[in-house]
């Protein structure tokens, strides 16, 4: 579904690079948190699934395309298959709910019929089904992250990417949010979630990826958000050390120690 | 479904953005009128060759009792000096490039002159003996010009061999000059037509960088996104255009037709409207071009995936 071999991304005019041989591969249907401190590559990894970005090397492998020789004419139909979830919503503030969900329909060509259909669809799943007619500004933060999940999934995409989607919100609604990314997570779309939120991940139990300074530190099932292994905390106390130790086999893959 | 969806995103562009689209039209206007200027005039000019060279003619001058320039020495020219210049124009060597020629005598010479300047005082003072005799010789190609000059102007008795044309040049380098004029106002002002096109199309770019940033992400093709904008650059151009092809064909229809016309007489023929009806297209195309052209331009470095 998602594959990484050995990708390096470097942006122009800094010395680091955002990702560092990264390796790894996620399988359909897979719910994936993406953990580690600002800056440790999670929107950079995000971004080149997306192929906003390129990566200096390495290949990357996306639904059976390989991004590197994809031609930037067809990354738009590319991209038709995945959503994508911000922690800033990115609702159209002059379109009503119901309009800001038909606009991704609109744009690839989809018919007026089938946005009858698909759009109340997408909203009765996300749970705003009779506010169909409200502006972005009129309802709550949960409430407009659920309109852009509705946006995100609407045309049925195989990935749904999620960046740091509760990031605004509180907890009790963040875990309504995550209720929702479960279930559409039931229903067979593979999900990539970039979080700081240690309650949701720990709670979760899934599949979590921790980078440090563009590298993986760590890939274990049903883990926590952080282990408490010394290896992890000399990895933050040395950012530039050469090699952290190689991921998985390093760590305890029990998150008991989890706080 | 899509038509519909991208005309009511032209139509919200042009009115986000009236006054830049007004400037627009405006400098479209203006330029494109000068250039639709430019082409009248190398069109007037065309006519005008065609008209006054088939009519230019090489005149020999015959030398008279007072001319002292040329082969002359204050004596006339005899009868058989003309009748030796006459022989040379119906000689082998001349006779191809001629196509006819008329003998003017004093009293014809003096009968035009009293013609041209009948309002003028000089008429009186003018007898037919001071005015020359002269071959008018219609060439059939009037480039061969040098050719009849050449071979006539050591001729005795001959004052002059002179080739109309002449005259005629100057009046269309002068023309040129106004064409060139024409032509360069207008492809300065067709630059900062491009240029403004281009900040227009990135400002209503900039004030829909949501919408654009969304399209983008969910996959909308680049050329669904570029097609809006395209058109709103293309539609302010073209009310530019349409604007320089109206004042062309009035510039046509009330100062040359109308003006120019009853002030000249039928002294020349002038550019009409059927000239006017060829240049408007012509404005039409290069506007909406110009404009499609800069407003991709504009737009493609949204469209970098």
């Amino acid at each position: 579904m998602i594959r990484f071999d050995s990708v390096t991304k470097a942006y122009a005019g800094t010395s680091r690079p955002a990702l560092n041989g990264v390796s790894l591969e996620i399988l359909k249907g897979e719910f994936v948190f993406l953990v580690g401190a600002s800056g440790s590559g999670k929107s950079s990894f995000l971004r080149l699934i997306l192929k906003e970005e390129t990566p200096t090397k390495g290949q990357i492998h996306v639904l059976g395309q390989h991004l590197n020789a994809l031609p930037s004419r067809k990354v738009p139909y590319f991209r038709r298959n995945l959503g994508v979830v911000f922690q800033d919503f990115r609702l159209l503030p002059n379109k009503t709910v119901f309009d800001n969900v038909a606009f991704t329909l609109q744009v690839i060509g989809k018919s007026r019929g089938f946005i009858q259909e698909a759009v109340p669809d997408a909203l009765k799943m996300v749970g705003l089904a009779g506010k169909s007619n409200r502006f972005p500004h009129e309802l709550s933060g949960g409430e407009q992250q659920r309109v852009a999940i509705a946006r995100a999934v609407v045309n049925k995409p195989a990935i749904l990417l999620a960046d740091e989607p509760t990031g605004n919100l509180d907890p009790a609604t963040s875990a309504g949010i995550m209720t929702l990314l479960e279930r559409i997570n039931l229903g067979g779309t593979t999900v990539v979630m970039a979080t700081h939120d240690a309650g949701i991940v720990d709670q979760m139990k899934r599949r979590v990826i921790e980078l440090i300074s563009g590298q993986i530190v760590r890939d274990e099932r049903q883990g926590g958000y952080q282990t408490q292994a010394v290896p992890t905390v000399q990895g933050f106390a040395r950012p530039d050390a050469p090699t952290p130790a190689p991921s998985t086999s390093a760590f305890p893959l029990s998150t008991e120690v989890a706080p | 479904m899509r038509l519909g969806l991208i005309l009511g995103e032209v139509a919200n562009g042009l009115r986000r953005n009236v006054s830049m689209v007004v400037s627009v039209v405006l400098v479209t206007f203006i330029s494109l009128t000068f250039v639709g200027a430019a082409i009248l005039l190398q069109m007037q000019i065309g006519q005008m060759k065609g008209y006054w060279y088939d009519r230019a003619q090489v005149a020999v001058y015959m030398c008279t009792a007072v001319d002292t320039t040329g082969n002359c020495t204050q004596t006339a020219a005899t009868q058989a000096q003309i009748d030796a210049v006459e022989a040379q124009l119906q000689s082998a060597a001349l006779a191809p490039y001629i196509e006819r020629y008329e003998f003017e005598t004093h009293e014809q010479a003096y009968a035009n002159f009293q013609d041209q300047f009948a309002d003028s005082p000089i008429a009186a003072f003018v007898t037919p003996e001071t005015l020359n005799e002269s071959f008018r010789v219609n060439l059939i190609n009037p480039a061969d010009a040098d050719i009849l000059i050449e071979s006539l102007s050591g001729a005795a008795g001959v004052q002059n061999v002179e080739d109309q044309r002449g005259y005629l040049d100057q009046i269309f380098s002068v023309l040129n000059a106004a064409s060139y004029t024409a032509i360069g106002v207008a492809a300065l002002m067709l630059i900062a037509a491009v240029l403004l096109i281009a900040t227009t199309i990135r400002l209503s770019a900039f004030s829909r960088r949501r919408e654009l940033g969304i399209m983008r992400l969910v996959g909308a093709s680049n050329r669904f996104i570029q097609t809006p904008f395209i058109l709103e650059g293309v539609f302010a151009a073209l009310i530019g255009s349409l604007l320089a092809g109206a004042a062309i064909v009035a510039i046509v229809q009330f100062f040359v037709q109308g003006y120019l016309q009853s002030t000249l007489q039928a002294t020349t023929t002038l550019v009409g409207l059927s000239d006017a009806v060829v240049v408007v297209p012509i404005l039409v195309v290069v506007g909406a071009a110009l404009a499609a052209a800069s407003a991709g331009v504009a737009i493609s470095r949204y469209l970098k995936v």
